[in-house]
This record gives structure tokens, C-alpha cells and sequence, in this order.
């Protein structure tokens, strides 16, 4: 057994040369993809004492601080933002991951009339492109005197129709006999689902709440367009007010995007097991 | 999107249960004889829940998207021919908004944007992506690792990304200071309109590998390693087996990432808003269609009706930008 496996790795083993050319291309994106994080990084620990345009570059700072996040703290509320994000994403997490399994389950396991335009609502709302309502949104929010608050902000994103589609999938890449089984021996829709269908779907589950939240977390346009009192703000918009009152000292705007950005890569780092299995699954396919 | 079909469908074999079998009131335990399981499979007739829970579950759905998706559409369209502001009702005005518009310099200026930004970031966003998943695809020790750092910039916010590059593009920033040190000497990145215009293209790609980078390698994962091995014993070497075994293996692929990007790069805003300024740099010569949208329909005296306007044209382009690419696909099909 183990022979064998020894003998297929060296049929699949390539040429050392290939490998190390390989490992090199790999580490050149990864310089692309990685570097100006770092780059951003070492900007923000970098002391009042030290040119920041010095040349050449150098990404090790030489008077290592962390006063610059004081000062960010100081200038913004950036905690208070962080807070108003994280609830925001947490919530639009929840909502996408309830709303979008329930109603997937509904159209991938159940039969009734009126399935397939309940499937066209989904449909045309996926076709239908954010940018393209947010003025009637705004306008809609006003009218529900919801303008200005976090529940304006979550509220159009909260079941994403997207995130129906994809456990609809999910639902229905389930044999079906389990639940066929349970409802002989008298499960009903609710006990099926959430005991059989829902822990069979857990890696769609996860990539739809990693996506959930980084939607929320990430999201620019529409909560600028519904915020205005600077107590709402999300990250996103305070970061950009940052940029705006303070584009001349780039360690503190450096600080601001390392605070936005440093949760957002720890949560995914965590999460990307399930992440790239979840995908892998064939949740993304054409 | 087509797996329920196949899968709740009778297989080809068994001949399918038309309205013969009664209704089974739900709760009700009945032995599984062989027939009614085969029946139970083909599902239509037999119901083994209330009328009423498949749409307990849609509810929150259909709420929310027809309340937040397809009502607004539908207003917007209605909108686009009053003269609404943010508050005040609109009267019908017909066409005046869309006459206006097109003999408003800005909505040609956002419309050329939006369309150079489509032929600017597609074609990378189409091959590049599909380079790294063939990269990453074969498993090496420490890959997990590079396929996550890979997809980081996807992860981060459009702010961040924005303002990483702002620092690095600045005339003081880092890739100035490496093109003075090469004796390029210092290139104004963010100062000239069409530089800018083409470095907010660069951000665009470079966010967005990672993210096509993953629907590619799904795709991958589908292709036989037999024809690439036969390939290769036919002589081969890398590059013709990519171009005939991977490239025809994931055509279908190509032209959803094709779609998909061509979409949101018509669409871009927060790159540009943001390296260019909310008003879209001097003159507003980088302004694109969906930054007139927020400037013209959003504040207190936001034009809702003109606004309207715009984002019909935007929904329209969409469209169209996406059938044109999914028609694109189905002739070279055809002729294959």
C-alpha cells in the first residue's frame, strides 16, 4: 500500500528545476499580492523621526512605533466605526445565512405552485445591479425614516439573492433519501431541514457567511450614500474621511487602513479552510 | 444552476409518475413500498409538507428582495420620467431627462470611462487569473498558504486597496522612488487624467485576480489529467497542451469571467472615486457613470429623476454587455 502510493508521488513528481521555477513564480506574485499590504504596514510603525520618502525604501522601520494608532484613535473614532462595522457585518451575516437557506431549501426541496416565480424574483433581482437602484433605495429609506441609521445600511443587503441561488444549489446537490426517509418515519419541513438538510450544506453555508460579511465589512458606496452624521459611520467611510482631512500624514492613513484591513485577513485566514473547500464543492460554477 | 433539473427529474429509465399518485397528507408515516419511494423521488405530486411552509420559508426572501430589488428597479425606471428630487414628488416629464442627457458632456465623459475601464481591465482579468490557478492548482507543500495570500487583496476592503495605492502611486510613494532610482524619473500617476484612469485599472486587476483566480480553479479541478497526460506523450510541451487541452476545457469558464468582469468594471466607482476624488479629478475627466449616478441623485437637492435616467442606462449597458458576451460564447460553439 504504501509502495504503491511512494510510486505514484515519483510518476507525479517533476523535475527539480521545474519545481524551484515554480516556487520562484509563486513567490513573485506573492510579492505583488502581499507587498503593498506590508508596504502599508511598515509605513504605519514608522516614528515622526523618520522620512517616510526616504530612498532607497526600506520596509523595516527604523524607529519602530505604534504611536501612530494612538493617534489615529485619537483624531477618528475608529474603535466607535470598527463597532458600527463589525455589528453591521455580524448582522448581515445572520440575516444572509437564515434567509438565504430557508428560502434555497423551499425552492430546492419543496414543490408547490408557484416555485418558478418565486425563482424569477430571484433571478431578475440578481440581474438587476446594485448600482442601478441605489438612488431609489436612498429615496426608499427616507420615506422608512431609515436614512442614517446601520438598519438602512444593512437592510437592501441582507438576503442577497445571489446567496438564495447558491444553497439552492447546495440543497439540491443532497440526495434526496435521507430526508425521504425522515419523512416516512414523520419528520416535518422544519425538522428536515434543519436536522438533515442544513448540516449536509455547511461548506456553502460558510463560503455564504464569509461573503456575507466581507460585503458588509468591505462595502463603500451604499453606506456613503445613506450615512451623513459622522457617529453611523462604518470603517469604510471613516477611513476615506481620514484620507480626506489628513492626506498629508500618511503614517496616520497607513495606521487607519492596517486597523480596517488586519480583523478582515485574520477572520479569512482562519476561515479559508472551509472557504476553498466550500468553493471546491462547486459552489462557484458556471 | 441546473442541478435541480437532473436531480429531482426521474432518471431516463424509469417512466415518469404523471398525476397518478394521491396525495399523501404530510405527516403521514406510510411504509416505504418501492413505488411510492420512486414517486416520492419524482416529487411533484406527492407533498411531504403544508401548503404553506414553502412560502413561511420564502417569506424573509421575497421580502427583502422585492421590497429592496425589484421595487426600487421598477421606481427607478418610473423616476427616470419625472423631474423627483430627494424631496419632492416628481411630475411626468417623458423623455426630457434622457433628451438632457444626451447633450450632457459629463454622461459622455462617465460613459467613455465606464467603457474604456471594460476594455482596459477585461482581458486581463481573463487570462491572468487563469495563469494563477494553474499555478497553484497542483499540490505543493505550503500551497494552501499561497492560494490564500493570493486571494488576500479580494478580502481586503475597496477603501484599503484604494488607499495601499494612493501611498504606493504617490509622486513621493514607493514606485516613484524605484522608477527615479532606474532613471525613469517621476511618473504622475495620480495627476494625469489618463494615467490615473489607467492605474485605477491596475488596482482594479489586481484586486480582482484572486477572486477569478477561484472560479478558475473549480474549474480546473474538472479537467481530465488523462488528456493532459496523453498530451504530453503525444510530445507536447507546456504550452501547447495549455492552449489545447486547459484553454478548450475551460472555455466555458473564460466567458463567465468575461461576463462577470466586464459587469463590475462598467460599473466601478470606488476605485476611482477614491483615487481620483469624489468629483472625479480636475474638470471631472475621470468621473464614470455610476459616480454621476452619485453625484447627480444623492444629498438633499439630489436630481432623482436625472439620476434615474442614468442608472436606466447603466442597467440597459449592463445587459447588454452581458448578453453580447454570453452570445459571443454561444457562436463559437456553434462553429466548434
Amino acid at each position: 500500500m504504501r509502495g504503491e502510493v511512494k510510486q505514484e508521488r515519483r510518476e507525479r513528481r517533476m523535475p527539480r528545476w521545474r519545481l524551484l521555477l515554480r516556487y520562484l513564480l509563486l513567490l513573485a506574485v506573492l510579492a505583488v499580492t502581499i507587498g503593498p499590504f506590508l508596504w502599508q504596514l511598515s509605513t504605519s510603525l514608522k516614528g515622526a523621526g523618520e522620512d517616510i520618502y526616504r530612498y532607497p525604501p526600506s520596509l523595516i522601520p527604523r524607529h519602530l512605533t505604534f504611536g501612530n494608532y494612538a493617534d489615529v484613535a485619537e483624531i477618528i473614532p475608529v474603535w466607535d466605526f470598527a463597532l458600527n462595522s463589525l455589528k453591521v457585518a455580524a448582522a448581515n451575516v445572520l440575516t444572509n445565512c437564515v434567509g438565504a437557506a430557508l428560502a434555497g431549501y423551499a425552492l430546492a426541496r419543496m414543490r408547490f405552485t408557484g416555485r418558478k416565480t418565486a425563482l424569477v424574483v430571484f433571478v431578475m433581482a440578481m440581474l438587476v445591479p446594485v448600482e442601478s437602484i441605489m438612488i431609489a433605495q436612498f429615496v426608499t429609506m427616507r420615506e422608512l425614516q431609515l436614512n442614517n441609521t446601520l438598519i438602512g445600511v444593512l437592510l437592501p443587503a441582507c438576503i442577497g439573492a445571489m446567496n438564495v441561488m447558491l444553497m439552492r444549489n447546495a440543497f439540491a446537490g443532497v440526495p434526496y433519501e435521507i430526508e425521504q426517509a425522515a419523512f416516512v418515519d414523520g419528520a416535518n419541513a422544519w425538522q428536515r431541514f434543519v436536522r438533515i438538510a442544513l448540516p449536509s450544506v455547511k461548506g456553502t453555508l460558510a463560503v455564504v457567511a464569509i461573503f456575507a460579511f466581507m460585503g458588509a465589512w468591505d462595502d463603500f458606496l451604499w453606506p456613503l450614500i445613506v450615512l451623513s452624521d459622522q457617529s453611523k459611520f462604518t470603517l469604510t467611510i471613516g477611513l476615506n474621511f481620514l484620507h480626506g482631512t489628513f492626506a498629508d500624514n500618511q503614517r496616520l492613513v497607513a495606521a487607519g487602513t492596517v486597523i480596517a484591513v488586519l480583523p478582515l485577513i485574520a477572520l479569512f485566514a482562519c476561515l479559508q479552510r472551509y472557504f476553498f473547500r466550500g468553493v471546491g464543492e462547486g459552489a462557484v460554477k458556471g | 444552476m441546473s442541478d435541480t433539473t437532473s436531480r429531482s427529474g426521474v432518471s431516463p429509465g424509469a417512466p415518469r409518475p404523471e398525476h397518478t399518485d394521491a396525495p399523501v397528507p404530510a405527516g403521514t408515516a406510510s411504509p416505504p413500498s418501492e413505488p411510492v419511494r420512486r414517486r416520492a423521488r419524482a416529487a411533484p405530486g406527492i407533498r411531504t409538507h403544508l401548503p404553506s411552509s414553502p412560502w413561511l420559508f420564502l417569506a424573509p426572501g421575497l421580502l427583502i428582495v422585492g421590497g429592496f430589488s425589484l421595487y426600487p428597479f421598477l421606481s427607478t425606471v418610473v423616476n427616470s420620467f419625472t423631474d423627483a428630487r430627494t424631496l419632492t414628488e416628481g411630475q411626468f416629464v417623458g423623455g426630457t431627462n434622457y433628451q438632457e442627457l444626451v447633450h450632457d458632456a459629463m454622461f459622455w465623459t462617465g460613459l467613455r470611462n465606464s467603457l474604456l475601464y471594460v476594455l482596459g481591465v477585461v482581458p486581463p482579468l481573463v487570462i491572468l487569473p487563469l495563469l494563477l490557478a494553474i499555478l497553484v492548482q497542483r499540490h505543493l507543500p505550503g500551497i494552501a498558504f499561497f492560494r490564500a495570500a493570493f486571494y488576500t487583496p479580494v478580502v481586503a476592503s475597496v477603501v484599503v486597496v484604494g488607499l495601499i495605492w494612493v501611498w504606493l502611486l504617490d509622486d513621493r510613494g514607493l514606485i516613484n522612488a524605484l522608477l527615479e532610482a532606474v532613471g525613469v524619473g517621476t511618473v504622475g500617476f495620480l495627476s494625469d487624467p489618463w494615467l490615473l484612469l489607467l492605474s485605477a485599472m491596475a488596482v482594479t486587476v489586481w484586486k480582482g485576480l484572486g477572486y477569478y483566480m477561484i472560479i478558475y480553479l473549480a474549474a480546473l479541478a474538472n479537467v481530465p489529467r488523462e488528456l493532459h497526460e496523453a498530451c504530453a506523450v503525444d510530445g507536447a510541451g507546456a504550452v501547447r497542451r495549455f492552449l489545447t487541452v486547459t484553454v478548450p476545457a475551460v472555455r466555458s469558464t473564460m466567458v463567465l469571467v468575461a461576463a462577470l468582469s466586464s459587469v463590475s468594471a462598467f460599473k466601478v466607482f470606488s476605485e476611482v472615486y477614491l483615487m481620483a476624488g469624489p468629483t472625479g479629478g480636475p474638470g471631472g475627466e475621470d468621473t464614470t457613470l455610476v459616480m454621476l449616478v452619485q453625484q447627480v441623485g444623492t444629498g438633499l437637492s439630489g436630481r432623482v429623476g436625472y439620476a434615474s435616467a442614468l442608472s436606466v442606462v447603466v442597467f440597459v449597458i449592463t445587459l447588454g454587455l452581458m448578453l453580447l458576451v454570453l452570445r459571443a460564447n454561444r457562436k463559437k460553439e456553434d462553429e466548434a
